[in-house]
């Protein structure tokens, strides 16, 4: 099938504003007959859920964590990007858009990467209202910094708490409306299964985290805001809750799951200090403003301390090989180039695997307490976990797992194949492209949130009735059936090996044959290898407890299960895709200095995947990508 | 000389953890082995590896919450010996390292105790009432659209670095659990200073710092008789004088409403 994004046609400046007075309105007094269910409450779920209840419309909103102000956007460090142009260092809707469509490696739709461009600069105008205290300067105006991927300052933040600051921002208005009564909020209830009546997404089907309780919850749309699904790597900066689950059920309900392949390794992480680790803590891009990244030119030196190799044997690599953006490189040029000095021996740390981030020089050009104003609290940060002060000795650093570009498709109004299922967020596909460019998580996630989705929903609302189905809808009860009875299979199995141990082994095997390199040989692998870990699991997992209770290991134990279905899929559209683009990088296809080998004839669409059942091959639906505005070209950060 | 060569010896620790199963159990201290802990793990990690073992025994796991575990998303409450997040300064549990400890050691565990955070499992308690606070006036009533540019409102940058200050609250409650009185006035004081220090929201000020100080007590939280355990036990480094700042605010609201120019809750 070829998809259809619906995305307007036209000069690409007009489009947003043109298809807002297109689409279909609802009007005030019957906006209250309608019910929306939001599922995850980070940047988008909390800003959709706050906005559309201010417009009237009931709202329920749920998240699995005890409160709406938990969600892992609140991680987010670095800042949030808008085309603001307040440097006056040539910055416009238009280059934001560009620099987009570029960084994403021409893998996304022009007309949804210019609405969000477009939106940008409301975000920080909202933002600002709420009282989100955003970096000034001394003359009271909002300050900038730099980002990696661009040549201008638009980079609005807060410290280095920029996500937790417009997490709370849109956790207030949240506050505000579930005060009102516009919105019902259910934490520590997660999301175990979409209900689809007649094609259209009607119902959730979720568990009460305390209790157990597993009940339907009906309405007239759903939006699912439930992030990403890098923790299929096990291994992530992402929270130890985040999982696949959510957008998961919905995809085997019909959501087709696009791009599943493109997933960001961020190159500033902290590198792992052993086994028993259990997740992976990023260092903001923004570091990269002021840190240099190098190692050792010689390979006898890695084994070294940093400050006994003197300066004419360090490889600054990215200023050699990227001189135009240097250190500013985009996340996926630079956490390959980290990954190539590593396979060449020339790694630092334990394992080789690292790479230093060194603040020297601007300490010596801008003094320790300036470092420290802008950076403080990563450099604690650092200290706390490695027991290194980062003034003192260079940074280790190594690229981790940290977002999923890839996720259910959607189309403009961000609306997945499945009438009444709309995907905000990092759990949609739609923006980013191959590769995400720094900042831009969190201006898309409240881009959706704040000033999408209340003009798109009303669009699908206003052609249908309110209320279509009720609880005692069979396909709730037969969905309620499902969900009990995967709990109740967990629970029976009573085997030898913990779930941790099943999410560690397949985690490090899609690390190893799906990460930042991957090939035929090793997808291949993958591929057969992953539906023995999946058999094993359902044969051997032990999951203590019962389902009638506050029982986390039955959490994890359901996540852990999609994760080993959902491997298989990102691994089959890794392997289909025989081109490497941003965060796709397959051996096979790269220029003869490493960089990666687009092959825009045969690949430039988005794959979108349907569902055939456990153990079936999935069926690839394609939607074609033009690029009217941005000319189709090879990459260059040179 | 190899600088990163180095073999991390084991620790054997033993821990003392408050088990209870549910909200209306009782529950009672249990004793328990970690071993095979390096100086790298972090106090939760050393919990993993703990709960590992217990679930191939056949026991229950330790319940505990924790997500993001670096410190920022405030889901992780334990107290270690005694203090909440386990004493080290400004520093989560979840980012406490096991480097901080030796081997032998005893490490008591227990949940948030505080009337107001009832405990749901084992270390797992209930910590809803802080939501309610910031529900009762915790934003600016601005609606989605229809807001100024964003440097239409100039800050100078000592106010927005002092309501940054305020604002880096990340609600674990660590400031309760420390409280003799199981006050969250810390927690809501930072809120209300963030705002006070800002342009905006001002005209409901007054209303904002009543209405969020009754939630408060109607939530069970107890007042603040200046033990200065918050700022000790917090995370973030918040610090008491937004509890001055609060009840400034508080009082400043009193008299705007003696004169008539805004309605008082309570009154």
């Amino acid at each position: 099938m070829i998809l259809d994004g619906k995305a307007p046609k036209g000069p690409i400046e007009q489009t947003w504003d043109k298809h807002r007075f297109e689409m279909k309105l609802v009007n005030p007094a019957n906006k209250r007959k309608y019910k929306i269910l939001v599922v995850g409450t980070g940047l988008a779920g909390a800003s959709a859920a706050a906005s559309l209840g201010e417009l009237g419309y009931n709202v329920e909103a749920f998240c699995y964590q005890d409160s709406p102000r938990r969600a892992h956007s609140i991680a987010a460090q670095g800042g949030i990007n808008a085309a603001k142009n307040y440097p006056n260092d040539g910055d416009s809707i238009y280059r934001l858009f560009y620099d987009t469509i570029k960084g994403g490696d021409f893998r996304a739709r022009e007309p949804d990467v210019w609405r969000l461009a477009q939106v940008s600069n409301n975000i920080i105008d909202q933002c600002v209202a709420q009282g989100i205290p955003f970096a000034r300067d001394y003359s009271g105006y909002l300050d900038n910094r730099s980002f990696g991927g661009a040549q201008v300052s638009r980079t609005f933040y807060a410290r280095g708490q920029t996500g937790q600051q417009l997490l709370l921002g849109a956790y207030s208005a949240l506050s505000r409306q579930i005060k009102l009564g516009t919105v019902k909020m259910f934490p520590r209830t997660e999301m175990l299964d979409l209900v689809v009546v007649d094609g259209e997404a009607k119902a959730i089907t979720v568990r009460d985290l305390i209790t157990g309780e597993i009940r339907v919850h009906t309405g007239d749309a759903v939006l699912l805001c439930t992030g990403g699904y890098v923790n299929v790597f096990y291994l992530s900066t992402n929270a130890m809750g985040c999982s696949v689950t959510a957008i998961w059920k919905a995809y085997k309900k019909g959501a087709f799951f696009a791009n599943p392949c493109y997933t960001q390794i961020h190159p500033t992480c902290i590198p792992q200090s052993g086994d028993y680790q259990s997740k992976l803590t990023l260092m903001s891009e923004s570091l990269r403003n002021d840190g240099r990244c190098w190692v050792p030119k010689k390979k006898e030196d890695a084994r070294k301390f940093a400050n006994e190799i003197p300066e004419s044997d360090r490889d600054y690599y990215l200023e050699r090989k990227y001189p135009s953006f240097g250190n500013l490189a985009p996340r996926d040029i630079a956490s390959r180039a980290a990954k190539e000095q590593c396979d060449d021996g020339r790694g630092v740390g334990p394992g080789g695997r690292g790479v230093y981030l060194d603040f020297k020089d601007s300490i010596a050009r801008l003094g320790e307490d300036t470092i420290r104003e802008r950076y403080g609290n990563l450099f604690e940060m650092y200290e706390r976990i490695t027991d290194e002060n980062g003034y003192k000795v260079p940074m280790r650093i190594y690229p981790a797992p940290h977002y999923a570009m890839g996720g259910l498709w959607v189309d403009y109004n961000l609306m997945s194949n499945l009438p009444g299922l709309f995907v905000l967020g990092e759990a949609n596909f739609s923006v980013h492209g191959a590769n995400r460019l720094g900042a831009s998580a969190l201006m898309q996630g409240l881009a959706d949130g704040y000033f999408v989705i209340p003009y798109t929903i009303a669009h699908y609302l206003a052609q249908t009735k309110p209320g279509k189905v009720k609880a005692d809808h069979p396909e709730c009860l037969k969905s309620i059936d499902e969900v009990k009875g995967t709990a109740k299979k967990l629970l029976g199995i009573n085997g030898n090996r913990t779930v941790t141990e099943f999410i560690r082994e397949l985690g490090t095997l899609v690390w190893e044959n799906c990460g930042m390199a991957r090939s035929k040989e090793s997808l291949t692998e993958a591929i057969a290898k992953i539906p023995a870990i999946r058999e094993e699991f359902w044969k051997n997992v032990k999951v203590p407890g019962t389902g009638e209770e506050f029982n986390q290991q039955l959490e994890n134990a359901g996540r852990t299960a999609d994760f080993l279905e959902f491997a298989e899929l990102l691994c089959r559209d890794a392997l289909h895709r025989n081109e490497s683009c941003g965060g796709h990088f397959r051996v096979e296809y790269q220029y003869p200095d490493g960089e990666a080998k687009r092959d825009d004839e045969n690949y430039c669409y988005s794959a979108a995947w349907e569902w055939k059942g456990v153990d079936r091959e999935p069926e690839l639906h394609k939607e074609p990508l033009t690029f009217e505005f941005v000319k189709l070209a090879v990459r260059s950060y040179k | 000389m190899s600088a990163h060569a180095e073999e991390h010896k084991t620790m054997t620790l033993k821990l003392i953890v408050w088990r209870q199963p549910g909200p209306k159990q009782p529950g009672r201290f249990e004793t328990y082995t970690a071993k095979n802990i390096t100086e790298h793990h972090s106090f939760l990690e050393m919990l993993d590896v703990v709960n590992e073992d217990l679930i191939k025994e056949g026991k229950d796991p330790i319940s505990f919450d924790h997500d993001c575990r670096e410190g920022i998303c405030g889901m992780c409450s334990t107290v270690v010996n005694g203090m909440a997040h386990g004493g080290q300064e400004r520093t989560t549990v979840c980012q406490l390292h096991m480097r901080k400890f030796k081997d032998g050691d005893t490490i008591y565990l227990e949940p948030w105790r505080a009337r107001a955070f009832p405990i749901l499992k084992d270390l797992v308690v209930d910590r809803g009432a802080l939501d309610k606070v910031i529900q009762a006036g915790g934003y600016t009533s601005c609606h989605t659209g229809g807001v100024p540019d964003a440097n239409a409102i100039p800050i100078s940058k000592a106010e927005a670095d002092y309501s940054m200050d305020a604002a880096e609250c990340i609600g674990c409650g660590a400031c309760v659990a420390a409280c003799p009185n199981g006050a969250a006035m810390l927690f809501t004081g930072a809120k209300v200073s963030q705002f006070a220090a800002l342009p905006q929201g001002q005209v409901e000020a007054p209303e904002r710092v009543a209405r969020m100080i009754q939630a408060m007590q109607e939530c069970g939280f107890g007042n603040c008789t200046n033990h200065y355990e918050c700022q000790a036990a917090c995370p973030k480094g918040i610090h008491v004088k937004f509890i001055a700042r609060m009840n400034r605010e508080f009082l400043k609201a009193l008299f705007r409403a003696k004169s008539g120019s805004h309605t008082f809750i309570g009154e």
